[in-house]
């Protein structure tokens, strides 16, 4: 075999490397049904789910809780997933700002002990800058 | 009165500059063309180069057009209105002109404009053919802001930034009242823009972009006209100086996110990032290969496929960033402006072009007799680029999930797929390995390249590997460096600092203009170094210690103790213990244009929706007064700065201002750090919560406490004492009269550690009673002295209580960051020595090639004579 077709093979292999990861690595979205399912069964991934901030009637946010004079680095809310089911998220990190602007929020992270615990927090702001269009802000937790 | 003439204006010019360049690609293609008399080529040629001209022209007439809505604040069109204000500083009304979507096509077209001028001066002999790939990149670009409907097909081609607002918005209630109705001011620019770097780096990156149309030009141009060799030597100092500027613009944009976004680093794998470091990887590779493919034919065939494909993927990046394709994925991206469909038509009408070219003459491409030795200095550079493509694979493949996601859906099947949810860590595992490989390839191809080792000759390597180990394992066992693949990621830069360092000073004494490549390495391998134990080695300062204040909540507790506390909370004046540094918020400061530093918020009340505020008190900075009181001065309302002091264990104090940004109009409060720059290593230190500076407290219910002297109270949890009550002759923004009397009460309260005095008055004035409050912000607490019963001796005083002001911040060390701006600067010196040298290379071959035309001419008009 020649040297370039040994090479040609290395890189091969690299490049199906890299895609093999990269599927493996990806996550993905699911609603709060599929991430518990999932906590179940043991998958220990993290995940992606999209949901908008539980508000009564009025407009107001609700079970959001953030009391930075006991603990600065504890967050929690009620997240509603498009299928309308509620679950708490906890967040171990400072309130993002602007948080209770946002029109849809995405959580990454994964069900842990009946809450969903969040690493990552995208929020997705209406704002008039963007003509009624949407802007996307990055949370993200410190690893632990 | 509504200035329609200048947006007709640009907004024609920018129909014209389209046809222009349609009319350019045509008549440059038929010069291009081989077959016609010398005469037709030259007729077509110079028609061409005045139609190009034209377009010049106008695209400069757009340029202008659009500076001149915005600077002269013509709010009456959208663009003006969306992205200026009247309060912006003047150098940031530039950056207004390419903060949104059309100007920064602007900014590429402008740049396309200005290169191509340079290569029709420089260039002649390659003028018709790569001019034309030029003009039909240009026509592709103004179409993008064309703003043109076809009638009957309702199919909107561009958007224009010479729209009317009333054209935007017609539903705005206002119009129905004034349908002449011109905002009296713009909505300002993103404060986060608002920054230097901001003004420097789009230009840069833009202009990057738009050099690597140059060496793909090149590359069509020699397929097309079959001159497989030749592209190379005037493509290469191009696409060496699209290479620096590409680098810096990103790098600009990486130095930016570092001073002014809270991520807290440099690079954030942001898809929008990604995309533009991608196609460098790629250009980088290219370079590589191009340096030897005037002998190896492997390396030219290479060299036509990544210069192609770096162009493609500059289009891909721009069709990603700007198509809406990203959307929950990106943190900056554009949205969509419904130039998708325009957009992929622009990617794949070239993809298709380009490949379809390379396939048609590969056939003609020379290739190799003989397999390429392993002690060659072609094998080694080949493999470098190799590894290069591989790592820019391995990132696109990752930031193309949101496309995949699209693509899957065209197909009726939903992916659902999205971004790896610890992207650091997925792309470290390839990444550093990839990195490790590259570094050391550098050292080893820079020994083969000036011929210092050889078959059976490998014995000049040694002595730059002994030293590199022996450094390494200085630095790995001083710093602590433990995980396996730190240290081998410290080794190999080592390795090429020591490798290229030793060719460099073998080359410096022969001519040191051809060191170009070995400084460039080494500034490679140290910003690896850099960004080595920046990343890796960050630690955060703000580990919250109060465990007394968790332990207060039983839910606080019975959390996982050993969870991250990386955010403390700091009360006003309070001060907190934060790893070695004792931390207090002192105060919150603004500031203003035209005095240093930021001053106290309470000197000034700020001027609502404007950038004015008025002097509380005279301004004394530095000993020096700047106003007196009551005058009024400008201001930047949207920046507010958080004094916070930090004691060293020795006892030195120094102060950091953390910024937050607050802008109603953009509807945020944005915060960005302060840095405390140390040889070693830098703090940064950001606020991740305040208390909105802006707004008024809310305070509670009036509770009244009536005492007598020296009596004790409780108010808001702390123990008040009324010292005394004493007649004063002065009370702040009250003129007293003859006859008028006022007396202030002096009320002592005891914090923990603190005591507070304060001493609210009450005024009798032409027979009426006047109350000021005082208002201390360090207790939240509000005094009012309400009322002076002489019968009974008794003082009524009324107290509010509000949340006290506090902030919640993060501190993190960054330890020999300076090391990679370090090696930003060796790196960049590189670049410049190695493109000056291909471009004298170039020029010295051009001119031998003319002189050899113009003696070829002569010749054969004396044969005629004769």
């Amino acid at each position: 075999m020649k040297k370039i077709q040994i090479f040609g093979l290395v890189i091969i292999a690299v490049a199906i490397g890299i895609i093999v990861s990269t599927a493996g690595d990806a996550s993905t979205y699911v609603d709060f049904t599929k991430a518990k399912e999932m906590a179940q069964d043991g998958d220990n991934e993290s995940i992606h789910v999209v949901g908008k901030l539980k508000k009564d009637a009025a407009g107001q946010i609700l079970e959001m809780a953030y009391q930075p004079e006991i603990d600065p680095n504890y967050f929690e809310f009620t997240l509603v997933d498009n299928n309308n089911v509620e679950q708490k998220v906890i967040y171990k990190n400072s309130k993002p700002q602007d948080f209770d602007k946002s029109e849809q929020v995405v959580v990454v992270g994964k069900m842990k002990d009946g809450s969903f615990s969040a690493e990552k927090i995208l929020m997705k702001c209406p704002s008039k800058y963007e003509n009624g269009k949407m802007e996307t802000t990055e949370h993200t937790a410190a690893k632990s | 009165m509504i200035h329609s003439t200048i947006g007709s204006a640009g907004h024609l010019l920018v129909i014209i500059a389209f046809v222009t360049a349609l009319v350019a690609t045509f008549a440059y293609f038929k010069a291009g063309m081989a077959g016609g008399s010398i005469e037709d080529t030259l007729t077509w040629k110079r028609f061409a180069r005045i139609v190009f001209y034209t377009h010049v022209a106008a695209v400069v007439g757009v340029v202008f057009s659009l500076y001149w809505i915005i600077g002269n604040h013509y709010f009456e069109y959208h663009y003006a209105w969306k992205n200026s204000s009247l309060s912006l500083p003047t150098g940031y009304t530039i950056s207004s002109f390419w903060q949104d979507q059309e100007g920064s096509f602007l900014l590429w077209i402008f740049w396309n404009v200005v290169l191509g001028c340079v290569l029709i001066f420089t260039n002649r002999s390659w003028e018709a053919p790569v001019m034309t790939v030029f003009a039909l990149v240009q026509a592709f670009l103004t179409s993008m802001i064309l703003g043109v409907v076809i009638p009957g097909l309702d199919l909107k081609i561009g958007s224009t930034p010479f729209l009317l607002l009333k054209e935007v918005m017609p539903d705005l209630p206002v119009y129905k009242m004034d349908p002449n109705f011109i905002p009296k001011d713009g909505n300002g620019l993103n404060p986060l823009l608002q920054n230097y770097w901001m003004v420097i780096h789009p230009p840069t990156l833009f202009l990057g972009f738009a050099s690597t149309l140059i060496p793909f030009s090149f590359a069509i141009a020699g397929l097309w006209s079959k001159k497989i060799q030749e592209w190379i030597r005037p493509a290469l100092p191009w696409a060496l100086f699209s290479a620096l500027v590409l680098g810096v613009g990103i790098l600009m944009g990486a130095y930016w996110a570092y001073e002014t976004l809270n991520f807290g680093s440099y690079w954030n794998w942001d898809p929008v990032e990604n995309s533009s470091i991608v196609p460098w990887l790629i250009l980088v590779a290219a370079v590589h290969t191009m340096i030897i493919g005037r002998r190896n034919a492997t390396a030219l065939k290479t060299s036509f496929i990544l210069t192609i494909a770096t162009f493609i993927l500059i289009l891909y990046s721009t069709f990603m960033t700007r198509s809406g394709v990203l959307g929950n994925a990106s943190v900056h991206s554009f949205t969509d402006l419904g130039l998708s469909g325009q957009l992929l038509v622009y990617l794949l009408t070239f993809t298709v072009v380009s490949i379809a070219l390379l396939v048609y003459r590969w056939k003609s491409l020379p290739s190799d007799d003989e397999e390429v030795s392993t002690y060659s200095q072609e094998f080694w550079i080949f493999i470098g680029a190799t590894v290069l493509c591989l790592s820019g694979f391995q990132i696109l493949a990752t930031t193309s999930i949101p496309v995949y996601n699209k693509i899957a859906e065209a197909f009726g099947t939903i992916l659902n797929m999205a971004l790896p949810a610890d992207q650091i860590s997925h792309y470290n595992k390839f990444q550093l390995w990839f990195f490790s490989i590259i570094i050391v390839l550098t050292g080893v191809g820079q020994f083969f390249w000036w011929k210092r080792v050889g078959k059976g000759n490998l014995q000049a390597l040694y002595n730059p590997l002994l030293i590199a180990l022996l450094i390494s394992a200085a630095v790995i066992t001083f710093k602590g460096v433990k995980d396996i693949q730190y240290i081998v990621l410290l080794t190999t830069a080592i390795f090429a600092i020591v490798a290229n360092g030793t060719i460099l000073l073998n080359i410096l004494r022969g001519n040191y203009g051809l060191s170009g490549g070995a400084v460039t390495h080494i500034g490679v391998a140290l910003m690896l170094v850099g960004i080595l134990f920046s990343s890796a080695y960050t630690r955060v300062v703000s580990i919250n210690n109060s465990g007394l204040m968790i332990s207060r909540s039983e839910e606080f507790t019975s959390n996982d103790n050993k969870e991250n506390k990386e955010n403390i909370t700091l009360w006003l004046n309070k001060a907190e213990k934060m790893g070695d540094y004792m931390l207090t918020w002192r105060d919150v400061r603004v500031e203003p244009r035209h005095i240093p530093g930021y001053i106290p918020k309470s000197w000034v009340d700020i001027v609502e929706g404007d950038f004015h505020a008025v002097a509380l008190r005279d301004i004394v900075v530095n000993n020096k007064k700047y106003n007196s009181k009551g005058d009024t001065i400008e201001i930047f309302p949207e920046n507010f700065y958080y004094e916070i002091e930090y004691r060293e264990p020795s006892g030195r104090i120094f102060t950091l201002f953390p910024r937050v940004q607050i802008n109603p109009r953009m509807g945020g409060i944005v915060s960005s750090p302060d840095i405390q720059r140390k040889v070693d290593k830098d703090l940064y230190t950001y606020v991740s919560m305040v208390t909105n500076p802006t707004a008024e407290p809310i305070w509670s219910k009036t509770e009244n406490f009536t005492v007598s002297l020296r009596d004790t109270f409780f108010v808001n949890d702390y123990v008040a004492i009324l010292d005394n009550v004493v007649r004063t002759e002065e009370v702040e923004g009250v003129t007293l009269g003859e006859g008028d009397a006022a007396v202030k009460a002096i009320v002592r309260i005891l914090d923990k550690d603190k005591e507070f005095v304060i001493t609210p008055s009450f005024v009798i004035r032409d027979r009426l009673v006047a109350r000021k409050p005082e208002v201390s912000n360090d207790l939240g607490l509000r005094l009012q002295f309400q009322e002076i019963n002489p019968q009974t001796g008794q003082f009524t005083f009324g107290v509010n209580t509000t949340q006290r002001d506090f902030i919640v911040m993060k501190a993190t060390e960054k330890p020999l960051i300076n090391i990679l701006w370090l090696g930003t600067f060796v790196l960049v010196i590189g670049f410049i020595m190695a493109t000056i040298r291909r471009f004298k290379d170039f020029v010295k071959m051009r001119n031998k090639e003319e002189a050899q035309a113009a003696g070829q001419t002569k010749a054969k008009t004396k044969v005629q004579v004769a």
